[in-house]
């Protein structure tokens, strides 16, 4: 799905990641953690195309990343789902126009999907809140809208920033809860956090493997966190 | 742009509208400025349009109509005077010919020398009012005829008047398009600067929707509708008003002369009319290149 070539990213002030490699295949459940700074929302950022790398290849779905016009960059972010660590909603909108905003930037017919946004947000769990504006939600229920927009095009992956950053430890079992979900719907999902409670947690209910970013290089983390 | 992108422009799309938050005041500025760019567009028209109409009506009416005036000692006055009005119905290309009496002439010299003057007194010239046909006469001709037959006659066909007041309304009429070529420079100006402010106002709102993979034309075209139509709204608020304006302006009479002929005549009336469509055209290429410059430099 998306491919990480000798990947290197030089903000200017130096260099943040080296010679990084990762293949995120079909249907896995990755975790990418490392201290703060390390460089994992940039990992994240590189694998959606909001960067690009200084060095190395992305792929994603077997174009290169680099050579995409903004216009195929947007089909592109239309097939990855992403949960930003501040979530980015439109603050003037309710929460169901928010989560509805990929269907109506892509052209999609609102009326014909009513019943898939219903039934995502019982799923999110936010029917109650489904008419509130974004500022007047909880960290949590941020994090899940976020959540809920970023799968309702039915993407195949899925990549989320530090998803359980500001919400408790049973908010965050949830979120796990969801994206195990997805993943056994076959999603492949990227998840950055350095909660690794949370890392152990979902061991338990899916095959994960642990990505750690360290010393500017990726690393598979071992099997026994 | 393909027919659909156009309908969905002009009908929009209610939901669509909606991701751009709305914003009251840079749109308030927008309608205004467009209003008062329309409203000056329609006085500049208008005296294009009256200037062109004057200087046509200054040409034709002064190229027909010329004045015979007969310089001679009074005994011999009358025999040149019919000699001279002999020569003009003789003239092909001249309709009538008449000498003005006494009573006219006086009329003519009142405004100087006020009505109480005994002008008949004065050793005046005899003047004799010609008026060209459609195809008018060879002015060249009768003078060298006039001047072997009537010595005192002098025909003075107006060219010295004419002129130059043909060429000061024909400079009106240029004036006046200058001014509507630079108010809709400057239309163009001031929604590009709004459309501007604008963009930059919501850059983030623009960078979400690019996160959840909405195109560049998308985004543009929220931008685009609005200030189209905006300029489309202000622009027909203004010309209402500069038309009623004109049409309350004084009808053209023969004593207000110039000024009162300000104003619009039959189909020139919908002359007007066609400034808010081109208003709303201005906006739609203001805003469209700098919604896609602006757009493009973003990452």
């Amino acid at each position: 799905m998306i491919e990480l070539e000798n990947v290197g990213y030089n903000y200017g002030g130096g260099e943040l990641l080296n010679g990084v490699s990762v293949q995120l295949a079909p249907g896995s459940f990755h975790f990418l953690t490392g201290p703060s700074g390390a460089g994992k929302t940039t990992l994240l950022k590189l694998c959606y195309g909001a960067l690009n790398p200084t060095a190395g290849r992305v792929r994603a779905f077997n174009m290169d990343v680099h050579g995409l016009d903004r216009d195929q960059m947007a089909y592109l972010r239309r097939r990855v789902g992403v949960v930003h660590q501040d979530c980015r909603f439109l603050d003037h909108l309710p929460v169901i126009e928010n989560i509805a905003l990929p269907l109506l930037v892509s052209g999609r017919e609102l009326s014909h999907e009513e019943a898939n946004l219903q039934e995502l947000l019982n799923w999110v769990g936010l029917s109650e809140r489904a008419h509130a504006l974004p500022p007047e939600l909880s960290g949590g229920e941020r994090q899940r809208a976020a959540l809920a927009r970023s799968v309702i095009l039915s993407p195949d992956v899925i990549i989320a920033d530090e998803p359980t950053g500001n919400v408790d430890w049973e908010m965050s079992q949830r979120l796990l809860q969801l994206l195990v979900e997805l993943n056994r719907m076959g999603k492949t999902i990227l998840v950055a956090t350095h909660d690794l409670s949370l890392i152990r947690a979902a061991k338990n209910q899916v095959q994960a493997r642990v990505l750690r970013i360290s010393n500017r290089q990726l690393q598979l983390a071992g099997a026994d966190l | 742009m393909t027919e659909g992108r156009l309908r969905k422009l002009i009908l929009g799309d209610a939901q669509a509208d909606r991701v751009v938050p709305p914003s009251g005041f840079t749109a308030q500025l927008t309608l205004f400025v467009s209003g008062a760019m329309a409203f000056l567009t329609v006085f500049a028209l208008a005296l294009s349009m009256a200037s062109g109409r004057l200087a046509d009506q200054w040409a034709e009416e002064l190229a027909r109509a010329a004045t015979l005036r007969i310089n001679a000692p009074a005994e011999q006055r009358a025999a040149q005077t019919e000699a001279a009005l002999e020569i003009l119905r003789q003239t092909p290309g001249v309709a009538t010919a008449r000498a003005l009496t006494g009573a006219e002439q006086a009329a003519l010299l009142a405004p100087w020398f006020g009505a109480g003057v005994p002008v008949g007194d004065l050793p005046l010239p005899q003047l004799i009012e010609v008026t060209g046909d459609d195809a008018g006469y060879d002015a060249q001709g009768l003078r060298l005829r006039l001047q072997a037959e009537v010595p005192g006659a002098v025909l003075d066909d107006h060219t010295r008047w004419r002129a130059p007041l043909v060429d000061a309304a024909q400079a009106l009429r240029r004036l006046a398009w200058v001014s509507i070529l630079l108010i809709g420079g400057a239309t163009a100006a001031m929604i590009t600067l709004a459309a501007n402010a604008a963009l930059a106002a919501n850059a983030q709102v623009i960078e979400v929707l690019r996160l959840v993979g909405a195109l560049d034309s998308y985004i543009a075209q929220a931008f685009i509708r609005r200030f189209t139509l905006r300029a489309l709204t202000g622009t027909a608020v203004g010309v209402a008003a500069g038309m009623i304006g004109v049409f309350l302006m004084p009808a053209a009479s023969a004593e207000g002369g110039f000024l009162t002929g300000l104003g619009f005549q039959g189909l020139g009336w919908l002359a007007p009319l066609l400034i808010p469509p081109l208003g709303a055209l201005v906006a739609f290429a203001a805003t469209t290149r700098a919604a896609t410059k602006r757009l493009g430099e973003l990452s």
